[in-house]
């Protein structure tokens, strides 16, 4: 059933490094984009819980218009409408772009963008979630607003909200697919293009789903390392989220 | 930004009100099917019914862990095969896009409702089985009268906003060239070279439809709050 | 400001009031602290005794009246509230150690952010406090390895670090154990011996008899009696003192 990735394309290569090359696309969107989405969504998430009127209420407008508009709808906004709102100039340039790259970048901050959306959110729920007295006591020590967010209340939160940033991480590996509609060669795309090529439709999707699943395992045992990594001493263990490919690999997860 | 012309929009509103309803439709159909299906799931692991549990374990599994693009991909290739063999016909028999789409989205979306249950059912308090063993209750009637509608009181928000999910994905049968929303937006702003209209025009659409339902949703986990505060 | 009421008394507030809705916590009470007074303050919960020591620090803010601490008149203003809290220490009923910081890292964060000190002598700082509430050797370890006793000690460990010139202590062994009071009283003690300025929020009678030398009686928001230790409780003038002080005592 395999066998399809060690035939060659009409490039020369095999099927396996078209494979390879995809998931390399995929990789490389899911990680940058997420330590895009963390960093906005951090902010972001900590602005929805401002005393500021105004950061709160724009963080708030952030959230709604990137959680409410389809990431696909989101993609043929970066990659279509951007360009063409930009000025004449900068809007050319981009629009040149040389290929991998001019689809690339604006799948990268689609991504970044809407996945920051909704760790936001879960930033939110993880500062209200902390007690009161955190805040207060570092008022009563003199902390400014900032450092108390900062060495205070986010570290915090950031513990708290690990198990659900693990499906907001599997989130973002899964949405990189989308990408091949702006003509982006990721797995997906990889997985499609050698099934148009060689007829061998199950091999191909079949290896490309195999990955799938393995970057999920991956995926989730590096969140299992991070909680376990980042676990308060004396406090009681965070409950994980749930093993993606349960009981399938390796040894049940939290320690 | 100069030359926008938003009356290609008003020419194309009764062809994107059909792929509206397209998506519409198909948001309906699989937040239902999936619904009893995911619930189903998670029953079936809630009970620990030997074989099933497992398999819908490993189901639930593989369904949240790939794209659903890649989904779509292989329900679309396998459908037509699997209704094939089951008609004897012997070559795979195509039940349109629509139907196809239905199928996919409804087996998708029940493994996101069944964990959602299944953590709901986690969450009802152990004394109502309890007590519904005291009352000599038989399992079903357990399930259906006590512990089912609990679970869909606690849960009605999550599976809310799990369905508004699930209307944004649907604009990804786009891959497939079908006419959803984003498909009819799609065919004209390639047609007529007016994809800033369109694709503006079609994100506004859903930005309303999607923030007026996580209001409503909002509204609700207010209320269900006050109701379960004893 | 006014320079000769900053000299002589650290706290000074004035027909201070303060509102949750309708209901009214503080109804226009005055207090003055001297430097080295320790104060008790004691009433039936809900009586406004919390808010009242709250409201120094402004972790509550007071709706009329004014508050003077160290000469400073608690506004709005940002820059003078954050001077405040500076000097002024607080100890919480349920501790309010910062569970993800070791016990050293709690003692140090304030005065290195707040005090602008470096790591070694916010540190040489803190190990010096935590040998002063006796749980040097605890430093490296979390809030949540140790006892509530203990940690109660290294949360005033912490304020110490500011070296504060008062102490806000609010129902500092409410939370705690009953065999782990007297370690937190004990360290308590400690502090007003050495001449700290205090005002403690407890229904601990004992360390009243013993530290105060004034005690407060607070009752409805207002307060209803203050006195020296041994009239307050040989002979309060109050019936709704008298009636407590039978409910505490016996």
């Amino acid at each position: 059933m395999f066998d399809v990735l060690f035939q060659r394309g009409f490039d020369g290569r095999l099927y396996l490094e078209w494979l390879l090359s995809g998931l390399g696309w995929t990789l490389a969107l899911a990680f940058i984009g997420w330590w895009i989405a963390f960093a906005i969504g951090v902010l972001v998430g900590v602005g929805r819980t401002s005393k500021s009127r105004v950061i709160a209420a724009l963080s708030r407008l952030y959230v709604e218009i990137f959680r409410n508009i389809p990431v696909l709808v989101q993609m043929f906004l970066w990659y279509f409408v951007l360009p063409e709102l930009l000025p004449t100039g900068l809007g050319t340039w981009v629009k040149q772009l040389p290929p991998p790259w001019g689809a690339f970048f604006p799948a990268l901050l689609c991504l970044g963008t809407y996945t920051a959306a909704r760790v936001a959110e879960q930033v939110r729920a993880g500062i209200e979630a902390l007690p009161q007295g955190q805040e207060e006591a570092a008022a009563a020590l003199g902390l400014s607003q900032l450092d108390t967010r900062r060495f205070v209340v986010v570290p915090q939160a950031l513990r708290l909200i690990i198990p659900s940033l693990t499906s907001e991480v599997m989130g973002i590996y899964k949405n990189t697919s989308v990408a091949l509609t702006i003509g982006l060669l990721e797995l997906t795309a990889q997985a499609r293009q050698i099934s148009e090529n060689t007829f061998q439709t199950f091999g191909a999707f079949a290896s490309a789903t195999i990955i799938y699943l393995l970057l999920a395992l991956v995926a989730y045992r590096l969140m299992l390392w991070i909680d376990a990594k980042y676990h308060i001493p004396g406090t009681s263990p965070s409950k994980p989220a749930r093993k993606p490919l349960f009981g399938l690999f390796g040894k049940r997860g939290a320690a | 930004m100069n030359g926008l012309d938003f009356s290609v929009v008003a020419d194309a509103l009764p062809y994107l009100w059909k792929g509206l309803q397209f998506s519409l439709t198909l948001t309906v159909v699989a937040f239902a099917a999936g619904l009893v299906l995911g619930v189903a799931l998670a029953l079936v692991q809630h009970l620990e019914v030997p074989v099933l549990s497992p398999l819908a374990k490993v189901y639930v599994a593989i369904m949240r862990s790939i794209p659903l693009i890649m989904v779509l991909f292989w329900f679309f290739f396998l459908v037509p095969l699997i209704i094939g063999a089951m008609m004897n016909s012997g070559r795979p028999v195509p039940i349109g896009g629509l139907w196809t789409a239905i199928i996919t989205f409804s087996l998708f979306e029940a493994a996101y409702y069944s964990e959602i249950i299944r953590v709901g059912l986690r969450s009802v308090n152990k004394g109502q089985y309890e007590a519904a063993k005291a009352l000599s209750l038989s399992t079903a009637t357990t399930y259906r009268s006590i512990v089912l509608p609990q679970v869909f009181r606690i849960t009605s928000p999550i599976i809310l906003n799990q369905t508004i999910i699930l209307f944004q994905d649907t604009s990804l049968v786009y891959v497939l060239s079908l006419t959803d929303l984003t498909g009819a937006a799609s065919k004209i702003a390639q047609l007529n070279g007016t994809l800033v209209e369109m694709y503006l025009f079609i994100a506004l659409v859903y930005l309303v439809i999607c923030t007026s339902a996580s209001q409503l949703v909002a509204v609700l986990r207010k209320r269900t709050r006050i109701a379960t505060t004893r | 400001m006014n320079q000769s009421n900053a000299n002589t008394n650290v706290v000074e507030m004035i027909d201070v009031c303060k509102r949750y809705g309708t209901f009214e916590a503080l109804k226009k009470v005055n207090l003055s602290v001297r430097k080295g007074e320790r104060i008790i303050i004691c009433g039936p919960s809900g009586s406004g005794k919390s808010t009242l020591i709250r409201c120094i620090n402004r972790i509550e803010q007071h709706d009329a009246g004014s508050i003077v601490v160290e000469g400073q008149e608690l506004t709005g203003a940002e820059r003078d509230i954050a001077k405040v809290r500076r000097e002024v220490g607080m100890v919480f009923q349920s501790f309010n150690l910062f569970p993800h910081l070791t016990i050293l890292e709690n003692c140090t964060l304030a005065p290195r952010r707040a005090r602008g000190l470096s790591k070694a002598e916010a540190e040489d700082r803190a190990m010096h406090y935590l040998s002063k509430v006796r749980i040097p050797d605890q430093a490296k370890k979390y809030p949540g390895q140790l006892s509530g006793g203990q940690q109660q000690r290294v949360a005033i460990a912490r304020a110490l670090c500011m070296e504060p010139r008062v102490m806000l202590f609010d129902e500092p062994t409410s939370a705690l154990d009953p065999e782990m009071v007297k370690e937190v009283l004990d360290t308590m003690i400690g502090l007003a011996e050495e001449g700290m300025t205090m005002l403690c929020v407890t229904h601990e009678m004992g360390f009243a008899k013993q530290v105060a030398d004034r005690v407060v009686f607070m009752d409805g928001g207002q307060k209803i009696e203050e006195a020296d230790p041994q009239t307050f409780f040989g002979a309060p003038e109050n019936d709704r003192t008298r009636a407590f002080l039978q409910q505490v005592l016996h």
